[in-house]
């Protein structure tokens, strides 16, 4: 079977998937099978047949398994958005429909050769520093949660760190392979834009208080120059400076250390200074209330959980336990409502999308190639990594989304741009010549 | 290239690793911690979820709990409604999502929530899940007669105080009250209404239960107690002679009697017990030593929780006190034997412990467990609890027991206790009044038995007990007790 006819399979499976639990939802919500359900596993099915027509078209050699794996993933958001807030399911759908209409557009504008985009690799650079720097700009950033993460222009809202996430890999790529040989021989007036970008990592910090995306695009950056160079001992010294930075930024921002105390001792058991309210609370009622009230709905679904639609998000009085459930804590609804059966599945799928991400990264034939496909998809695993270890108090919460799961705009169009770049160059690998 | 690729895949899959393993950590081996926790409010809609089981009086058969349904995001959950209100709260107490439980509703939560081990709840439980029908709790019928809880709550009325009343014979508990009380419907939406309840002692602690939880000097009651520990030693007999100078001498002070403007001369052991002389019971205390007195108060349950179906915090030990905690003599020369054979000293009682003690002479030595719930009820009716008589221990001997009850009749006939007596009624009975040190703010008890005749054992005990009392207990307690007795004779007469 060729990689279209696979990628054809592994759709339909998907959409099999996604039918079903569609109606599982509308079962546990209307206590009937709606044809709603069915309409919307059509739609579904047709959306991603409409991508892999498109792909089939533009790049007939790319990889088979990274469209259904998209598919599977968006599935799992779709239905949980569906079930927390049917309007936000349905302007997920939305996003959905733009990210894979995205992608066509990508995929057919760079179907000839995509390595045009590392003469523009100065551009993508300033640009994702533009972008980081945006949600600070007064009269544009909003600020949630003490958080700058939000640009407002007129009607339109969106992340801009999500797209300068993307722009940043493109610029690394672009970046690190002209200049690996040179930085591999360790001399430091080389680390100039090293230290520069270390120095704009610590300034997003500071301007937006946004620890998550300064952690995964340094952490990126790392992983790239380590891909670059071969040179273990410049991740160690990177990894040295975060740390240094972080640990003075420590000790200089309140919002840091909130998160630091809330991820170390979620739980107290004497009553102590509450922020929100000005008067004494025990943590878990105060600041760590989201943390641990997410753990509580990952303790409640247990090894098989709830069940789609069954899980509890609301308390006795009907007011929402979980700020940001859609968001930041889709995983934690995943964790109760599927159990651990269904949150492992979630995962397998992360994994098998970094593998085939990764082996994409292998089989390119040029440098940027390479390390553009091992950035977007290092990039996939850390954003991953960070909210749900997060979620999980494996590290310190810091409100990012979960690629493809989490409800919002920005972050669909950028990870469907992140999979045109990777189907983009392993078309070009498989390529017969 | 490719050799840092692969290792940087490596690591990739171990970040995705570490949350599979964290995940699996949550749920499974921190769970169950996770779900015992007080504020995880998942674990409190799971709770509400159950159609929880209702609960009983005796007589008349009322539902002094029941449900009401309330949907919210989709769930049917089901919330309390006390529909008496005051007349049982401090017994059943509340259940409610923003404080938790108290009373039965608390201890016999697995019951009411079909938590509970037994085979047929587990079946109808299951069947109920495969159903998708809301999980249906187990009913509760309880003991208690709600009309003389009724008399008993009007005629306390703002005094701050308590009664219970059971049957010695069984143990089944009919009534028990504490003053002031609440209305548990008011616990969770509007709870400053009840701090606001005033009555005639501050603080006025509503939900305290005090027929169980609230401790009091027992005065001349323990009495009853010094008297059985006199006779069961065979140290003292009823016609045992004394001379009352109105006073006894206890390390060199002296002890008043209650009126120590006309000493009774030579008087027995009975008779002082009937006009409740402080100075012979003075002497046989001091004759006797504390830890004699004590180890017989222990046979009548002093310095254990009186097992009742109550949570455990709601029920405190009778006996001596120190610094708030219980306390137990190594010698006899640690206490004042004297001053403690008349319920002064250290002393301090509940209203439960001294009802069992009343009934336990009345029916001749036996104490029985007292018990407020007589059965528990599947929703098919099926009964998977059924309490009957449970003997603690015999307390004293047969003898002893039906000598202390013929000076407790008397009492009630001629001495201190006339206001308790009811005609067509064998009553015995034994007035208190405890000193607090404060004047004019004592405790004054009445504790008693009834019966048809002094031959058939006594279907009825009671304990009353009143705070910030001038009176004495035979003006006081005595005429409610009466009025909680005959209350309760006239259902049992009339069945």
């Amino acid at each position: 079977m060729t990689a279209r006819g696979r990628e054809l399979a592994g759709l339909l499976l998907a959409a099999v998937i996604a039918g079903v639990a569609l109606a599982s939802v509308t079962i546990a919500r209307d206590s009937e099978v709606s044809a709603r359900a069915l309409t919307y596993g059509a739609l579904f099915l047709a959306l991603y047949l409409g991508a892999h027509v498109v792909v089939r078209r533009t790049v007939p050699y790319a990889d088979g398994a990274l469209l259904p794996l998209t598919a599977v993933l968006t599935a799992f958001g779709l239905t949980l958005n569906y079930r927390l807030d049917p309007d936000d399911g349905g302007r997920q759908a939305l996003w959905v429909l733009i990210g894979v209409g995205i992608l066509c557009a990508t995929l057919v504008a760079l179907r000839y050769d995509y390595r045009v985009l590392e003469s523009y690799r100065y551009l993508f650079g300033v640009a994702a520093v533009i972008l980081l720097l945006l949600p600070s700009v007064p009269g544009l950033g909003e600020r949630v949660n003490g958080v700058r993460l939000w640009v407002h222009a007129g009607p339109l809202q969106f992340q801009p760190g999500e797209l300068a996430k993307i722009f940043l890999i493109v610029f690394l790529a672009g970046y690190l392979r002209e200049k690996r040989e040179v930085i591999a021989q360790g001399r430091l007036k080389d680390f100039g834009p090293l230290f520069a970008i270390w120095g704009v990592a610590m300034l997003v910090i500071v301007q937006t208080n946004d620890l998550g995306s300064a952690l995964l695009n340094f952490g990126i950056f790392l992983a790239m120059l380590y891909v670059a160079t071969g040179r273990g001992l410049f991740v160690a010294a990177g990894l040295a400076l975060f740390v240094g930075g972080a640990a003075v930024l420590y000790n200089a921002l309140q919002h840091v250390q909130d998160r630091v105390t809330i991820w170390l001792h979620p739980w107290t058991h004497e009553r102590v200074y509450c922020a929100l309210n000005g008067e004494l609370e025990f943590r878990q009622d105060c600041a760590s209330y989201q943390l641990v009230k997410s753990l509580y709905s990952i303790a409640n679904g247990g090894f098989g959980g709830t069940g789609l639609g069954e899980g509890t998000f609301t308390s006795t009085d009907g007011t929402t336990l979980i700020p940001y459930l859609r968001t930041d804590f889709i995983y934690s609804a995943v964790a109760q409502e599927l159990g651990l059966i269904g949150a492992a599945a979630l995962l397998l799928v992360f994994m098998l999308f970094v593998v085939r991400g990764m082996r994409v990264a292998l089989r390119a034939q040029d440098g940027f190639s390479k390390l553009l496909a091992a950035g977007l998809t290092f990039g996939f695993a850390l954003q991953t990594f960070i909210i749900v270890g997060g979620v999980l108090r494996v590290v310190p919460l810091t409100g990012i989304t979960l690629p493809f799961v989490s409800y919002g705009g920005t972050s669909i169009v950028a990870n469907f741009l992140m999979l045109a770049g990777l189907l983009l160059i392993s078309h070009r690998a498989n390529e017969p010549r | 290239m490719n050799r840092q690729i692969v290792r940087l895949t490596y690591v990739s899959l171990a970040l995705v690793g570490v949350l599979v393993v964290m995940t699996t950590y949550w749920q499974t081996w921190a769970a169950a911690g996770l779900a015992d926790r007080q504020d995880n409010a998942i674990r409190r809609v799971a709770e509400f979820s159950v159609d929880r089981g209702l609960i009983f009086s005796w007589q008349p058969r009322r539902r002094l709990a029941r449900n009401v349904e309330r949907t919210v995001d989709g769930k049917t959950l089901f919330f309390r409604r006390y529909p008496y209100g005051r007349l049982a709260a401090h017994v059943v107490g509340y259940s409610t999502a923003g404080r938790s439980r108290t009373g039965l509703e608390r201890s016999l939560n697995d019951y009411l929530t079909a938590s509970n081990a037994n085979l047929s709840t587990l079946v109808d439980k299951a069947l109920d899940e495969l159903r998708g029908k809301p999980v249906e709790g187990n009913n509760v019928v309880l003991n208690l007669d709600l009309d003389a809880q009724r008399v008993a709550l009007e005629e306390l009325g703002t005094q701050c105080g308590a009664v219970v009343a059971l049957d010695p014979r069984t143990g089944k508990v009919r009534v028990m009250v504490s003053s002031p009380g609440f209305d548990p419907n008011l616990v969770e939406e509007s709870f400053q209404r009840i701090s606001r309840i005033t009555a005639d002692c501050r603080p006025a602690s509503p939900l305290l239960n005090r027929a169980s939880a609230g401790l009091y000097v027992p005065g001349s009651t323990f009495k009853v107690i010094t008297a059985s520990a006199a006779l069961e030693a065979k140290k003292f007999t009823p016609d045992s002679s004394f001379v009352d100078p109105g006073y006894c001498t206890v390390y060199g002070k002296r002890v008043n009697n209650f009126d120590t403007s006309s000493p009774f001369g030579t008087i027995d052991l009975e008779n002082a017990l009937v006009h409740s002389v402080n100075s012979v019971f003075c002497n046989v205390g001091l004759k006797l030593g504390a830890k004699l007195i004590l180890d017989t108060a222990k046979r009548f349950g002093f310095y254990e929780r009186p097992p009742l179906e109550t949570p455990a915090d709601e029920r405190l030990a009778s006996g001596l006190y120190e610094h708030g905690r219980l306390y137990y003599p190594r010698l006899d020369s640690d206490v004042d034997a004297g001053r403690m054979a008349f319920g002064q000293e250290r002393m301090l009682v509940t209203p439960l412990q001294m009802a069992m003690v009343a009934g336990t002479i009345g029916v001749g030595g036996r104490l029985l467990e007292p018990q407020v719930v007589d059965r528990i009820v599947t929703p098919g009716r099926r009964v998977i609890v059924q309490q009957g008589p449970v003997l603690i221990r015999r307390a004293v001997s047969r003898e002893t027991a039906d000598a202390v009850a013929q000076m407790m009749r008397l009492a009630v006939e001629r001495g201190t206790g006339t206001a308790a007596q009811i005609p067509g009624y064998s009553v015995g009975g034994k007035t208190g009044t405890g000193e607090t040190g404060v004047p004019g703010s004592n405790t004054t008890w009445f504790i008693a038995f009834a019966g048809r005749d002094e031959e058939t054992p006594p279907e009825l005990a009671i304990a009353v007990v009143l705070q910030n009392q001038s009176g004495t207990g035979g003006t006081t307690a005595a005429p409610i007790a009466r009025a909680v007795m005959e209350a309760l004779l006239h259902t049992t007469a009339n069945p």
